[in-house]
């Protein structure tokens, strides 16, 4: 059996102030390999909130979070940094691409961070990854020229630059057409089926929830339940 | 290091306007700074070039570093007497020419003897007490831009006739006197003298050209009542820097008071180093004041971006290259701003030589004005820091950004 890719231990978040609001409380979660994961739950319950958790842009008030089994609480801000970069790629609700760069420019800019590749390599990786998605016509377009669907395309794109094991995002299809929705879950799903990727995916939308391998359903800040898909691959 | 110039570039570039303006305040800063170095740094040279052309470097005079000592003094310990007439002292240097041949074997550059006298000028019926200065046309020319300065006659024309002066052109136009007119001289002692005026010179200087008359040794000599009396030594150094160390050891050799022009115009020279702190502080206001701009487009930068800040972060960006993204884009301002602001230095200080003043106290009708290297890359280093001072605020402030507070907020 393989070890988890992310691992959350009793983790909770609070915010402080003269009300501490709790937003996380006392998870525990392993994710593993390959795994389709939705994580659902009503407005404000702390979906997101575990999302960035497990993706290290936030830390834990108390607990733990392990990627590839390595404890991240005592890790710099460096480190931390280091570990989304080469681990984690993150797809957001709205596009967040740099409006003055092209397209293929967004989508180079984390192996431009990470370094490893000559520039020649990192261009003809990222037109390989837009061409992937249906965007090699649009290569050299700035995020403004493309369609809603078209720039989510780009992020998930950009969140794979690094060919990181896990894609962590947060409603990816929210702002999305049903056309484009349909488009993205379609790709992240290839991601898993394909391209043996983890991906964890906060949703509203309890029909593409149902299409994952697992669904974690958080109602104030804690996982009320969790769903294993069925054979044919439908969470229950 | 790529990445970090490209985004920052990419900033800049898409707040043209703004990223202009911020350019245009370095420049002008630089550009104002480079031009008031040159004037000020041009101006105080060029004074000291006339005050060291003018003046001998070192000025050896009779007066004794301890005043002569009384017999009294001399036969009793402790005495005090009252209504005693103090021993006269003979005027001069004692054995000037021995004197002058024991100091050419060391000092660094040449020596002449003079007599400095005063009298009163008679002429059309008009008096003037003007300063008498006894040369020797031989030697003058190795102290003093005397020669170069002569307008009518040349130091020669002095042996021309027994008793022979040079005026000062503007003394000469005021008194109406013209070459051959004839003077008449009173001096101090009593000793009247006809004159001839053999030669006019013009110094630049108004005090000299309206008060001085040069006359040979031997006449200043017979107006003081005094055969054979030198009361000044002139030394004119290779180096006029060193006039000072060379001076203090000609006292220590001959006893007599010897001043270098740095000590002769010392309340001068403290004037101008006061002069060169208010000009720094100035120069320096102006690039702080040019540096508002620059931190305001960085601000400006840092709050319109945000999001991006939040999302490079996201991805893996580490603080110090967000920080480093908006330094630069803090030193590109100011870098260009301060290359452009050597270009507009440079015909500033170009347009201000060029303009023409009128001042009663000397010819020079053009500001002086210097083209200093250093002047360029003083006001650059100081406009760099002062964008990387702008620029850092703002940069460390971005980099602290909590990227979760962003994107809570964006969604």
């Amino acid at each position: 059996m393989s070890a988890p890719l992310i691992e959350a231990r009793r983790v909770t978040k609070t915010l402080a102030g003269v009300v501490p609001v709790t937003l996380v409380r006392d998870i525990d979660l392993a994710i593993m390999p390959r795994e389709f994961i939705a994580i659902t739950g009503p407005s404000g319950s702390g979906k997101s909130s575990l999302l960035y958790l497990l993706g290290l842009l936030d830390l834990p008030t108390s607990g733990d979070v392990l990627i590839d089994g390595r404890s991240t609480t005592a890790m710099t801000e460096d480190e931390r940094a280091e570990v989304r970069l080469a681990r984690l790629g993150f797809v957001f609700q709205f596009h967040f691409l740099l409006p003055e760069f092209s397209i293929t420019e967004n989508v180079a800019l984390p192996m431009r961070a990470q370094g490893r590749l000559s520039p020649r390599a990192i261009t003809a990786r990222a037109e390989e990854l837009l061409g992937s998605l249906g965007l090699g016509d649009h290569r050299r377009k700035t995020p403004d020229q493309l369609s809603g669907g078209q720039r989510q395309r780009v992020a998930v794109a950009r969140a794979l630059a690094n060919d990181p094991p896990v894609i962590l995002a947060d409603e990816p299809t929210g702002s999305l057409d049903s056309v484009s929705t349909a488009q993205v879950f379609g790709i992240l799903r290839d991601l898993v089926a394909l391209d043996g990727k983890t991906v964890v995916a906060v949703t509203h939308d309890l029909n593409l929830a149902a299409q994952m391998h697992r669904r974690i359903h958080v109602v104030d800040g804690q996982v009320q339940k969790e769903a294993v898909a069925a054979a044919d691959g439908v969470a229950s | 290091m790529k990445l970090i110039a490209t985004i920052a570039w990419t900033h800049v570039r898409y707040r043209a306007r703004q990223t202009l303006v911020a350019i245009a305040g370095v420049m002008t800063g630089v550009g104002f700074s480079i031009m008031m170095a040159a004037m000020m740094e041009g101006s105080q040279d060029d004074f000291i070039r006339t005050l060291v052309d003018a003046l001998p470097h070192i000025s050896v005079t009779d007066e004794l570093r301890e005043p002569n000592r009384q017999p009294a003094d001399i036969s009793y310990a402790a005495a005090e007497f009252h209504g005693l007439t103090p021993e006269v002292r003979r005027p001069g240097i004692k054995n000037p020419m021995a004197t002058i041949a024991s100091l050419q074997t060391w000092v660094p550059g040449t020596l002449t003897p003079s007599v400095q006298s005063k009298a009163v000028l008679r002429f059309a019926g008009r008096n003037i007490t003007i300063s008498i200065i006894g040369i020797d046309p031989r030697t003058e020319a190795d102290v003093s831009n005397l020669p170069n300065h002569m307008r009518q006659g040349s130091l020669h024309s002095l042996y021309r006739s027994s008793n022979a002066i040079l005026l000062g052109d503007r003394l000469a136009a005021k008194i109406g006197a013209r070459v051959n007119s004839h003077i008449t001289l009173t001096s101090a002692e009593g000793v009247n003298m006809s004159a001839t005026v053999v030669g006019t010179f013009h110094s630049g200087f108004r005090m000299t050209d309206e008060t001085t008359g040069y006359v040979l040794l031997k006449t200043a000599q017979v107006l003081e009542k005094q055969t054979g009396v030198v009361n000044e030594i002139r030394v004119r150094t290779r180096d006029p820097m060193g006039a000072r160390l060379i001076s203090e050891r000609i006292g220590e050799q001959t006893g007599y008071r010897s001043i270098s022009w740095q000590e002769a115009q010392e309340d001068l020279l403290s004037a101008i180093t006061l002069r060169n702190v208010l000009m720094y502080t100035i120069v320096g206001a102006i690039l702080l004041v040019a540096s508002f701009g620059t931190y305001n487009i960085i601000s400006t930068i840092t709050h319109e971006k945000t999001r991006d800040i939040a999302i490079l972060k996201s991805l893996g960006f580490r603080d110090q290259t967000i920080r480093a993204i908006f330094i630069l884009e803090a030193l590109l301002v100011g870098f260009v701003g301060a290359a452009l602001g050597w270009i507009f230095g440079y015909l500033l200080t170009r347009g201000l030589a060029s303009l023409e003043f009128k001042t009663p106290f000397s010819d020079y009708n053009h500001l002086p004005v210097i083209y200093s290297v250093k002047h360029y890359l003083l006001a650059t280093a100081v406009a760099l820091l002062s964008s990387l001072v702008a620029g850092y605020f703002p940069a460390r402030a971005a980099a602290r950004l909590h990227p979760v507070d962003i994107i809570r907020g964006a969604t």
